[in-house]
């Protein structure tokens, strides 16, 4: 007998990926764990759009007339801030989660484009720290490597609350990325599955943390910008604590930011998507007289160069990338993609980054797989991807009438959906009216 | 010995001083008076010199240290000797919550009873406690010594790993993953050794050792309960 595709009807509440998912924790009795960011739509970016320069504004020459890229991150207390060259940023990844190579292409490609890269949940590398001119240093619950030595040759400091895959939760990472190497960094056996402390070891709460950022200033000479890394969940309450604490910079990770390893109902159901995010803190900077004083670098869902534009048009200082640069360095490229199959996956659907089987070479510390991501070829690669980015925010920003990329603001967008006006608090087209906000 | 005074300088004037000795200086003496539980007291030295704090100290004094041996004559705060990678850190009196946190390397003594989460994260530090512990002490302990000669607070030790528990009285409870294991004459003799390097006078054979069951060190279906 033969089966009638029309009267194959799907169940919205079974789809195919949840009888998947039932029958998967039904033969192995635990949560999923992947790499990857939320797969779930979700308000963003897209949602707007620029209101180009017409007879009531006047534009600047699109390939003629200057429009400056420069910020300068973390001057409110720190005697040597960071100077980028463009307003984005290499979000935190650890030597662990990727391999070597990985972060050194993260490091040459930051350094070529004059802006910053960042370590990860683990210390830091010679390779990381010799490829990149600007280096920020992640204090993490775990501590992992952490060291006075590297604190003091770091850039910048970045003391890690959360991240926007799991606000809340702690680092992972699993035992085939648990190598002799990464062990002794982190003072832990070889192929456990290192889960991660979620709470810092020696202080809690927002009072505890004005006193634990003094200590680090005291012990690099208050040279050093501190920035406070939170992921968006409670943004309205959480930007102005780590404003009184004392923070040169806020890092806002959205929903949509990637991680190494957490579980999968962690990635799709803890907190809020950038674009909310985004506008509470800006808020809430705004209402402490702090906006452009304490800067405020925005990460989660970040692809283009308009992104880029509608995040510094919000109010955003610069942007941090992270899924976005691994992709410029290979990550889902379809290259090797019978080592895609043996993971279950394929190019353009992988979140394997656990696995530690990265057939592209980057979240591996395999060294058959590492040799397959060259660091030059592939720093030249994000390079390129961020001069993309930069030409393509400079294309917007002149558009509506801006010499500099933080010279955009909300008045230059509108929203096309109604959810994206209530969340970014910006005009849905054509109407003057935000969602939600007082008249 | 010189003497530097935090009713009269601020702990930035302090902390500079002490940061700036050349690697070759022959100031290696120094007190530190007035603390008034000041934070971050002598944080970050760099060079084996000696430093006496007299008074109570507040929040992270000695952090990071390496190198230097920094005695604190009362009472100490959160966070003491946080992160120690070497030298020795002694409090005559108390000290608070997650003393020697994450600590690398290095020694650090407390005569009286430190609070919760002492050793929290200690990654190689070896720490000897002459009174008591409060509640979740070596919390996810990775290496190092941890000596307690009074008792424990309740979930000593819980998910430690590779780190070691010596412990003379009684724990409230053990955390998740602790177990305790058979003391051996070499265990006796690593502990008389750190005794010793502590100059804290107790018996060995009066102790016994904790450490990690390892069987939470990778997902396993049937630990769900543990968690």
């Amino acid at each position: 007998m033969t089966v009638d595709p029309r009267a194959l009807r799907p169940s919205a509440s079974f789809p195919d990926p949840v009888i998947s998912e039932i029958q998967r924790a039904a033969r192995e009795g635990l949560y999923e764990i992947r790499g990857f960011g939320a797969k779930r739509s979700l308000p963003s970016f897209d949602d707007l759009v620029f209101l180009g320069a017409s007879v009531s504004r006047y534009p600047l020459e699109g390939y003629r007339e200057t429009c400056e890229t420069d910020v300068v991150i973390g001057d409110r207390f720190a005697s040597k801030p960071l100077e980028l060259k463009i307003p984005i940023t290499i979000a935190g990844m650890s030597f662990g989660a990727l391999g070597a190579n990985a972060k050194e292409a993260l490091g040459r490609a930051a350094t070529e484009m004059g802006t910053s890269t960042t370590t990860g949940d683990g210390g830091m590398t010679d390779e990381e720290r010799n490829a990149s001119d600007q280096l920020v240093y992640q204090v993490l619950p775990s501590r992992y490597g952490l060291n006075p030595d590297d604190l003091r040759r770091a850039d910048a400091i970045e003391i890690v609350l959360g991240q926007g895959a799991k606000p809340g939760g702690g680092g992972m990472l699993l035992g085939l990325k648990i190598t002799e190497r990464v062990a002794a960094m982190r003072t832990l056996p070889q192929n456990i599955d290192q889960r991660s402390a979620c709470r810092h070891p020696d202080w809690t709460g927002p009072d505890d943390l004005t006193i634990k950022i003094e200590e680090i200033r005291e012990i690099t000479e208050w040279e050093k910008p501190v920035y406070v890394k939170i992921g968006a969940t409670r943004t309205a309450y959480d930007v102005p604590l780590a404003v009184k604490a004392g923070a040169d910079a806020i890092v806002l990770d959205g929903m949509q930011g990637g991680t190494g390893a957490t579980q999968d109902v962690f990635i799709e159901h803890v907190g809020i998507p950038t674009l909310p995010a985004l506008r509470q803190a800006v808020e809430a900077l705004q209402e402490l007289d702090m906006h452009r004083k304490v800067q405020l670098i925005v990460s989660g869902g970040i692809r283009s160069g308009a992104d880029v534009a509608k995040a510094l048009a919000m109010g955003a200082d610069a942007v941090s990338l992270g899924t976005a640069a691994l992709i410029a360095l290979n990550c889902n490229a379809p290259l090797y993609e019978e080592d895609y199959a043996a993971l279950g996956t394929a190019p353009g659907f992988c979140h394997h980054c656990q696995s530690g089987r990265c057939p592209v070479g980057i979240a591996t510390q395999e060294p058959e797989l590492e040799e397959r991501l060259h660091p030059e070829h592939a720093a030249q690669r994000l390079r390129n991807y961020l001069a993309t980015l930069v030409l393509e925010a400079q294309t917007l920003a002149r558009a509506c009438g801006k010499s500099h990329l933080l010279n955009l603001e909300p008045e230059d967008m509108v929203a096309l959906t109604v959810e994206a006006a209530a969340m970014a608090g910006i005009p849905l087209a054509g109407t003057n009216w935000i969602p939600g906000a007082e008249t | 010995m010189i003497t530097l005074d935090l009713q009269d300088s601020s702990t930035r004037e302090v902390n500079r001083r002490l940061h700036r000795l050349a690697p070759d200086t022959n100031e290696t003496a120094w007190r530190i008076t007035n603390p008034q539980g000041a934070h971050s007291i002598a944080a970050g030295l760099t060079l084996p010199i000696s430093v006496e704090v007299d008074g109570h100290v507040g929040y992270y004094c000695a952090g990071m240290n390496k190198e230097a041996c920094i005695t604190v004559k009362g009472h100490a705060g959160q966070g003491l000797a946080e992160n120690i990678m070497s030298g020795t850190v002694r409090v005559t009196g108390n000290a608070s919550q997650a003393a020697a946190a994450s600590g690398h390397g290095g020694l650090v003594v407390i005569e009286g009873d430190a609070s919760s989460r002492c050793g929290i994260s200690m990654k190689g530090v070896d720490i000897v406690v002459g009174g008591s512990v409060g509640h979740m002490s070596a919390f996810m302990a990775q290496a190092g010594h941890l000596v307690i000669c009074g008792d424990a607070g309740p979930d000593l030790g819980d998910s430690i790993y590779e780190a070691v528990i010596y412990l003379r009285g009684k724990a409230a409870s053990l955390g998740s993953d602790c177990v305790e294991k058979e003391m051996t004459a070499a265990h006796r003799k690593t502990l008389a050794a750190l005794l010793k390097r502590a100059e804290v006078d107790a018996d060995p054979a009066e102790f016994r050792r904790y450490g990690s069951a390892r069987q939470l060190y990778n997902f396993k279906i049937d630990n769900v309960g543990s968690y």
